[in-house]
C-alpha cells in the first residue's frame, strides 16, 4: 500500500514537471546557457543592453551601482562606457522617452525589461533576438517569428543583416550580410540573453552562494538531531 | 531559584500546568510513523509565513500604481529582502503540500473518526481559512496571473443567481478588479483571516489534545492504562517526539532549502511567469489557470457544463466537493479506524479517490480541450463517488480485527 502511494506520488510528479510555457506559435525556440558568473559575458551583453535596447526600453527596476558591483566593474567604468540615459551612479536604468509619446511613435509602450527574462524565459529571448525576418507587409517592414506582428523593428540589423522567411518551407535564409558572422551574432544575444537574466533577478548571485551553506548546515544538524532522537528512544520498546 | 520562581508565576498563571498538559505529560501513541511529522510541520510553517509576512509588509505597497514595483524592490533593494520574499512564496506551496499530506494521514488512518471529529472539523475550517489567505495573498503582487486569476474567482460569485452581481461588485469594491480590491485583500491578508487561522490553530489543538492522538493502528490508547493511569502504549510528547519532529523538520528544511535556492520558481509552478508582467486589465493572458494547490477543485469548475449560459451548477460543485470533506466523520459507517485494517472496498475507494485527486489537478492547470474536459468528468465523478456512496461501502466492507495494543517494532 505504501509503495503504491509513493509510486503514483512520484510518476504524477514526472508527469507536471512536464509542463512548459509554451505559447509562442508552435516555434522551438533554442535555450541558451545562462551563467551569471561568467562576467566578461555579462559585461559583453550589458555593452549590447546600453547601446541597442536602453533607447527605447527601460530597465527601471536595475541599478546601475549594482551592476557595477556584480559585474566587477567600478563605478567609474559604468559611468563612461555604460551610462548614456542617466547621470547618477545610483540611479534606475530609465530613459528620456515619455510613455505616451512612445505610444504614439510604436503603437505601443515598448515593455520595461528588467524582469522580461523571467516572464518570457530566456530560450524565447534567445530565438526571438534571431528570427526577426523581412515582411514587407508590415509598416516597420519586419516580422517575427516568435512573436507574430511584433512592434519592434529589427533593431539589431546591423549586426546580423536581414534575413528572408520560406512561407513553404519556414525557414530563414540570410537575405543581406551584416558586420558580424552568424556565429558571432550567436554570441552576441547569448551574452545579452545572459544579460537580462541577471537583471531579471540580481540576487540570483547571492542565492546560489548562500545556498550551499545553508544546505552544509542542515546536513550537519541532522548528524546530530538524528542520533539524539535515537539515544532518546533507546528505551522505548 | 528556579523552582520559586516557577511557584510565584504558577500560583498566578498555569504555565507548568499548560506545559504538562500540553507537552511533558501529554501522552502521544509511540508508534506515529512518516505521516505523523506534518502537523508539527504546518505549525513550522504557519510561523515562517507570520515571520516573513511581518517583514513583507514593512516595505510592500498595497497600492496597484506601486505595488508590482514594491516586490521587485524588495526582491533588489532591502537587506535580504530576496531571502524574506522566497521564504514567503516558497512557504505558501509548501504549506499546502504539508497540510494535503497532513490531511491525507487523516484519511487512511480515520482521525476524523468518533472521538475527533471536532478535531477534524476545526481542521478542516483551518484549511478553507488557509485556501482564502493563499487567494487573497496571491494577488498581492500584482501580476498579470495575480489580476486575472482574481478576476476570474471573484467573477465566480457572480454566477449566483439574483444576487451574484452584486455580491461580485461588494467584494471587489469595483467593476473590475483594482486598487479598491487589492487594498482590502491586503488587509484581509494581513491581519483579518491570519487571527481566524491562529484562533483554529488553538482550538484544534486543544480538542487533539483533549481525546488524545490517534495513532497508524487507529487502537485508543486511552482503554489501557498503567496504575498511574498512563496510557501503556502512551509516550510523553516531550521529550520523545520533539527530539523525532526536530528530524523532521530537519530534512523538510534541507528540502524546502533546495526549492528555495535553487528553484524558488519550481519551473513556473510556485511563481509563475506570467506574474513578472504588472497587472494589465485590458490584456488577458492567453491561458489563466490558479496556482497548484487549487487545480483540483478549479477543474471540477470546469468540468460541470452550464445551464442557460450559467456557470452556477460548476460552482455549486466546486462548494460541494469542499464541503464534502467536512461530512466524512458521519459519512463513514466502519467501526475500523486505520486502513491497515480496513477491506477492500474502501481501501480501493481510497486509491481511486488519491488518483482523481491528483488527476484533477493536473487537469485545472491545463487549457480545456474536448479530452482533458471528459476526463475531468469522469474524475470528478470518481471524486464524488467517493463521499456518496461512503455509508455504503463502509457498511459492506470486510474489516480485519483490530489488535488491542499498537504495533511497534
Amino acid at each position: 500500500m505504501r509503495t503504491l502511494i509513493f509510486a503514483l506520488f512520484f510518476s504524477y510528479l514526472s508527469i507536471i514537471s512536464g509542463q512548459v510555457m509554451a505559447a509562442t506559435g508552435g516555434i522551438h525556440l533554442d535555450d541558451v546557457e545562462i551563467d551569471l558568473s561568467d562576467k566578461a559575458s555579462l559585461q559583453r551583453g550589458a555593452k549590447t543592453f546600453v547601446n541597442y535596447c536602453l533607447s527605447c526600453h527601460q530597465a527601471s527596476f536595475m541599478r546601475y551601482n549594482r551592476m557595477a558591483k556584480d559585474l566587477d566593474l567600478s563605478d567609474a567604468q559604468v559611468k563612461e562606457n555604460l551610462m548614456f540615459a542617466s547621470d547618477k551612479i545610483g540611479e534606475t536604468m530609465t530613459v528620456a522617452m515619455r510613455a505616451e509619446d512612445a505610444k504614439k511613435w510604436f503603437g505601443v509602450t515598448p515593455p520595461d525589461l528588467s524582469v522580461i527574462s523571467r516572464a518570457r524565459g530566456t530560450a524565447w529571448l534567445n530565438t526571438y533576438l534571431r528570427t526577426f525576418y523581412v515582411d514587407e507587409a508590415k509598416a516597420i517592414g519586419t516580422n517575427n517569428l516568435v512573436f507574430p506582428d511584433a512592434a519592434m523593428p529589427h533593431i539589431l540589423w546591423q549586426k546580423q543583416g536581414y534575413l528572408n522567411h520560406d512561407e513553404k518551407t519556414g525557414h530563414l535564409s540570410q537575405a543581406s550580410e551584416g558586420s558580424l558572422s552568424p556565429y558571432d551574432y550567436n554570441v552576441m544575444v547569448a551574452d545579452l540573453v545572459n544579460f537580462l537574466a541577471y537583471i531579471g533577478e540580481p540576487s540570483k548571485i547571492q542565492r546560489l552562494e548562500l545556498g550551499k551553506w545553508v544546505l552544509l548546515y542542515l546536513f550537519l544538524f541532522f548528524l546530530v538531531a538524528y542520533p539524539m532522537k535515537k539515544a532518546f528512544w533507546r528505551d522505548i520498546h | 531559584m528556579f523552582s520559586s520562581l516557577m511557584g510565584w508565576v504558577d500560583a498566578r498563571f498555569p504555565a507548568t500546568k499548560m506545559w504538562e498538559e500540553h507537552l511533558s505529560k501529554y501522552y502521544a501513541p509511540k508508534n506515529f510513523n512518516f505521516w505523523y511529522f506534518f502537523g508539527s510541520l504546518a505549525l513550522l510553517v504557519l510561523v515562517l509565513q507570520i515571520v516573513t509576512g511581518i517583514f513583507l509588509t514593512m516595505h510592500y505597497k498595497p497600492d496597484a500604481a506601486l505595488a508590482f514595483a514594491s516586490v521587485e524592490y524588495i526582491m533588489r533593494d532591502v537587506e535580504w529582502g530576496w531571502l524574506i520574499r522566497y521564504l514567503h512564496s516558497t512557504g505558501a506551496s509548501a504549506f499546502f503540500i504539508v497540510i494535503y499530506l497532513h490531511m491525507f494521514r487523516g484519511l487512511i488512518y480515520g482521525s476524523y473518526k468518533q472521538p475527533r471529529e471536532l478535531v477534524w472539523l476545526f481542521g478542516m475550517f483551518l484549511y478553507m481559512a488557509l485556501m482564502a489567505e493563499a487567494f487573497m495573498g496571491y494577488l498581492l503582487p500584482w501580476g498579470q496571473m495575480s489580476f486575472w486569476g482574481a478576476q476570474v474567482i471573484i467573477s465566480l460569485f457572480g454566477a449566483i443567481p439574483f444576487i451574484g452581481d452584486q455580491l461580485a461588485l461588494w467584494i471587489r469594491g469595483d467593476f473590475v478588479v483594482a486598487d479598491a480590491t487589492l487594498n482590502r485583500f491586503f488587509a484581509f491578508h494581513v491581519i483579518a483571516v491570519p487571527l481566524v487561522i491562529l484562533g483554529l490553530v488553538v482550538a484544534h489543538i486543544i480538542a487533539l489534545h483533549e481525546v488524545g492522538s490517534n495513532n497508524p493502528d487507529g487502537v485508543e490508547i486511552k482503554k489501557l492504562k498503567d496504575k498511574n493511569g498512563i496510557p501503556l502504549d502512551g509516550i510523553p510528547f516531550h521529550p520523545y517526539y520533539s527530539v523525532k519532529d526536530i528530524v523532521g523538520v530537519t530534512v523538510f528544511l534541507f528540502i524546502f532549502s533546495l526549492v528555495l535556492f535553487y528553484a524558488p520558481e519550481m519551473d513556473g509552478w510556485f511563481l509563475e511567469a506570467a506574474n513578472f508582467v504588472p497587472a494589465d486589465p485590458l490584456k488577458t493572458p492567453l491561458h489563466i489557470a490558479p496556482v497548484w494547490y487549487f487545480t483540483p477543485f478549479y477543474a471540477i469548475l470546469r468540468a460541470v457544463p452550464s445551464i442557460a449560459g450559467s456557470s452556477f451548477p460548476g460552482v455549486v460543485a466546486m462548494g460541494l466537493s469542499i464541503v464534502f470533506l467536512f461530512l466524512l466523520p458521519w459519512l463513514d459507517r466502519s467501526p475500523v479506524k486505520s486502513i491497515r485494517y480496513r477491506g477492500i472496498y474502501f481501501r480501493t475507494a481510497i486509491v481511486l479517490f488519491v488518483i482523481s485527486f491528483l488527476a484533477l489537478g493536473f487537469l485545472g492547470t491545463q487549457p480545456v480541450t474536448p479530452l482533458y474536459t471528459l476526463l475531468a468528468r469522469i474524475f470528478s465523478v470518481i471524486y464524488f463517488a467517493f463521499f456518496v456512496l461512503m455509508p455504503i461501502y463502509t457498511s459492506l466492507d470486510k474489516d480485519k480485527p483490530v489488535p488491542e495494543r499498537v504495533t511497534f517494532k
